[in-house]
């Protein structure tokens, strides 16, 4: 178990390199001229020079990137070109909201996917069936931004249920939170249905099913607990793609999240901002990923990490 | 003596503005506002702050020697009680107001007057702004960071400082108003460093009390502000994420009382018909013209009536249909609202036939093929398609160059890049109220090297000397002459035609019903978006 987590551990700091690599050339590339956007339109080219000898960016794509590397080993992302703010701030002030829009959306995702799924296995090839199916292919294929404005015109300005976007209360979470879970709660309703589905089938169920228990035992007891272990990994790959759906919800939503963060750092090519919230968003997804391969093995003793 | 008349001044344009509103008389005191934006305020330090959600508040926040009456382009005294200047017209002598306070409770002083222009003109600071102090004697010195002083700058006494200029310069007191002048308090800034725009402590309106980052930003009324009766409001609440039409929804609701970000240039027509939204949209004038520069070193813009042609292909009317209206169609480089504007100037007229026949005499009866450059973000592509469609009119293939606001910019900058550039979101606004700003770093020599935003490539040095001529005209009793100089130097620039001058651009606020004050307010030609020190609650 220790050598599988050190293994991973290792496996993660190298994926985290990648990214790092990856996002860092990619906005070296793109032709933006940060020194130029500092200095402002009055500054003569001297300025420029000289801002962009303080930034290092006449540096070398090689060098800038190991001083990047060096300083992020010491925990410093940087400072903002926008705001002048320490990125580590900057994100900071932001993760909180971003949190608990997270798990307040993947609550949702998992409430509403897990039960339509075990409502579509147990009506399996009927109306409903399809109709939950095509339903939960209509979430996922939605675009966020649409969908978002969509319910916020039904639900808030229309029908008033909800406040038009904003932070603080519970009352604020519902509907971005909803939105989320809507939209992705489609891939754990068919995951569940097909996993439902095959474990409905097996011996032990039959077996239990002959022993006269209860269908509502047989189905909470028996047949979800075993349906539901795929949907552990599942939770960790879908926080990538959440993280994505939070990008756009949150502008929409006004949520003062790590989403709204880089939708505000992209628009104005604040590039340690970009960098410092690729990597945080990455950080969280390769330790969502470690996570739940170290979760099911708990609930699911059939597997035993010590053999992968 | 100066300043009693000053107030009264004010006090009586006030009331003449209320009047002519048809509003209550006396503006109401107390009140508390929240003004929304989508992004978060990049920061309130005035040295560094350059967009135009940030260049109000930060006015709100400090003062300069100088400012302008509110609504307005007239130039008034702000922390400088009275100024002086000297016979060769090139050292001013400011005369500080007394009393004054930094919102940390220490009387601001002409040392800090001294301080705050050599922070911001220090290359460490980076302010975008420093260049603007170029006139001030010692400012190369300091540029070149060979020291951190400028020799220009002295404090005679504690409300009393001089400032010498290498020559006369009209513009100088324009640059004692722009909030890089900003006076700041020595001991915020050093302790604070570089979060000092985090942290700003200036003598304005307003102090910063609460900045919840990425949420909101409170400003609350400075009690001890050196002008009295203002601000109105006690509290702005910036509220910041604010989705755009979301924002205005809300306003619509009575929830926001002012949508900063606007109306999204797509919706604007069907906000403007909206029968709820009609008395809430407040139109104004800004100092900007939008333009297509004629690289006139590129062959075969080198040649006068080609461009002449281009200038009678374009159907401005045309565009300005394409942008809902919002905005006039321009005949000259200067806009409107700026001194030194030429209204009997015609210009050019829309004429495809004498077009045609100009391109021909210059020997291109067929057209030509060339670039036309623009920034991809809606609506310029749209412009630039209509402008590519005037010109195939008259023979002249343009193929359409979209690219990101940088390249764009980038490209202007080298010589022989760039045949023609849309200058839609990109230039351009004036930085201060004064003709010459549109001059130099546009149209002016100086602005023709690589890396300008003389994107025309323009350099007629006879037309530079006039408007040297005009900057040295410092005398305030021949501000007029100078505007009507200025003048002449851009309506005699058309005559070279480097440019086809589009339209002048408009702005549009949105406020909630309860809002008070001159629509001026809202549409500030200075205090852009809107000047928060003079609006009030009903």
């Amino acid at each position: 178990m220790a050598v599988y987590i050190l293994r991973r551990l290792a496996y993660a700091v190298l994926i985290l390199l990648g990214v790092s690599f990856i996002t860092y050339l990619l906005l070296y590339l793109i032709p933006a001229d940060p020194a130029r956007q500092l200095a402002g339109r009055s500054a003569t080219p001297e300025t420029v020079a000289n801002i962009r000898a303080q930034l290092g960016l006449d540096l070398p794509f090689y060098q800038q990137y190991f001083r990047y590397l060096w300083d992020l080993l010491q925990g410093d992302l940087g400072r903002s070109y926008i705001q002048r703010t320490e990125v580590s701030a900057l994100i900071g002030s932001r993760l909180v909201a971003s949190s608990e829009l997270l798990v307040w959306g993947i609550g949702f995702e998992l409430l509403i996917g897990i039960s339509l799924g075990v409502l579509a296995a147990l009506k399996r090839n009927t109306a409903v069936d399809r109709a939950l199916m095509t339903l939960s292919f209509v979430g996922v294929s939605s675009p966020h931004f649409i969908a978002s404005m969509l319910f916020l015109y039904l639900f808030a300005v229309n029908l008033d249920w909800f406040p038009l976007g904003g932070y603080g209360t519970v009352h604020h979470i519902l509907l971005p939170a909803l939105t989320l879970g809507l939209l992705g709660s489609g891939w754990y309703s068919r995951m569940v249905r097909s996993s439902m589905i095959e474990v409905l089938q097996q011996d032990f169920i039959r077996t239990a099913r002959s022993k006269g228990l209860t269908r509502a035992r047989v189905i909470f007891r028996h047949v979800l607990p075993n349906a539901i272990i795929p949907v552990i990994p599942m939770v960790a790959i879908d926080i990538g793609i959440f993280i994505g759906g939070l990008v756009v919800v949150e502008s929409v939503f006004g949520w003062p999240g790590l989403g709204q963060l880089a939708w505000q750092a992209i628009q104005r090519v604040d590039i340690p901002v970009i960098v410092g919230v690729t990597m945080i968003s990455a950080v969280f997804i390769v330790f969502a990923n470690l996570l739940a391969d170290l979760l099911v093995p708990l609930v699911d003793p059939r597997i035993n990490l010590d053999k992968t | 003596m100066l300043l009693k008349t000053r107030k009264r001044l004010l006090a009586s344009a006030i009331t003449s503005m209320l009047i002519a509103t048809g509003v209550s008389a006396e503006p109401n005191k107390g009140g508390d506002i929240i003004v929304t934006y989508q992004n978060d305020v990049a920061t309130l330090d005035p040295a560094i702050g350059y967009d135009w959600q940030n260049w109000s508040m930060i006015k709100s926040l400090f003062d300069g020697l100088m400012d302008y009456d509110p609504g307005t382009t007239d130039l008034r005294t702000d922390l400088a009680e009275s100024y002086l200047l000297s016979e060769d017209g090139k050292t001013y002598t400011f005369k500080l107001r007394k009393g004054v306070t930094f919102h940390n409770g220490r009387e601001m002083t002409a040392e800090d007057v001294k301080y705050s222009l050599e922070r911001t003109a220090n290359p460490d600071t980076k302010s975008p702004g420093a260049g603007f102090f170029s006139p001030i004697v010692g400012y190369d010195a300091v540029a070149a960071g060979e020291t951190t002083e400028l020799a220009g700058v002295t404090v005679i006494d504690d409300y009393t400082v001089a400032i010498e200029l290498t020559a006369p310069n009209a513009t100088f007191l324009h640059v004692m108003g722009l909030n890089f002048a900003s006076v700041v308090p020595k001991e915020a800034v050093e302790e604070y460093g570089e979060d000092f725009g985090k942290h700003p402590v200036g003598t304005g309106a307003y102090e910063l009390a609460d900045w919840t980052l990425g949420q909101k930003l409170t400003f609350e009324k400075n009690d001890d502000y050196f002008r009295d009766g203002v601000p109105y409001v006690d509290t702005i609440t910036f509220e910041i994420g604010q989705e755009p039409l979301v924002a205005l929804q809300r306003l619509e609701r009575d929830e926001v009382d002012i949508a900063g970000d606007g109306i999204p240039p797509a919706k604007f027509l069907q906000f403007k018909n909206d029968p709820r939204f009609q008395d809430l949209m407040v139109t104004g004038n800004q100092l900007h013209t939008g333009y297509l520069t004629l690289n006139v070193t590129m062959p075969p813009l080198d040649d006068l009536k080609v461009r002449q042609a281009i200038n009678m292909a374009i159907n401005k009317d045309r565009i300005v249909r394409i942008i809902n209206g919002r905005a006039t169609p321009a005949n000259q480089p200067l806009p409107p609202a700026m001194p030194g504007y030429d209204e009997d100037y015609e210009g050019f007229s829309f004429d495809p036939e004498a077009a045609r026949s100009l391109l021909a005499e210059a020997g291109y009866p067929d057209g030509f093929e060339t670039e036309l450059f623009v920034m991809n973000t809606d609506p310029q592509p749209r412009i630039a398609q209509a402008m590519q469609q005037d010109l195939a009119n008259i023979g002249i293939t343009a193929n359409i160059r979209s690219l990101a606001q940088a390249n764009v910019i980038a490209a202007g900058g080298v010589k022989d890049q760039a045949p023609m550039i849309w200058s839609g979101g990109m230039a351009w606004i004036a930085d201060f109220p004064d003709p010459s700003n549109f001059w130099g770093p546009i149209l002016g020599c100086d602005g023709a090297v690589p890396g300008g935003w003389n994107w025309a490539w323009y350099c007629n040095e006879e037309l530079d000397a006039l408007g040297a001529k005009a900057d040295a005209m410092a005398d305030p009793d021949r501000q007029e002459e100078r505007a009507e100089l200025w003048g002449s130097v851009f309506t005699q620039a058309m005559d070279d035609a480097p440019w086809v001058p589009i339209f002048n651009e408009q702005r549009v606020t949105v406020h909630s019903k309860r809002m008070g004050g001159d629509d001026a307010l809202y549409v500030d030609p200075v205090h852009v978006p809107v000047n928060y020190d003079y609006i009030w609650v009903k």
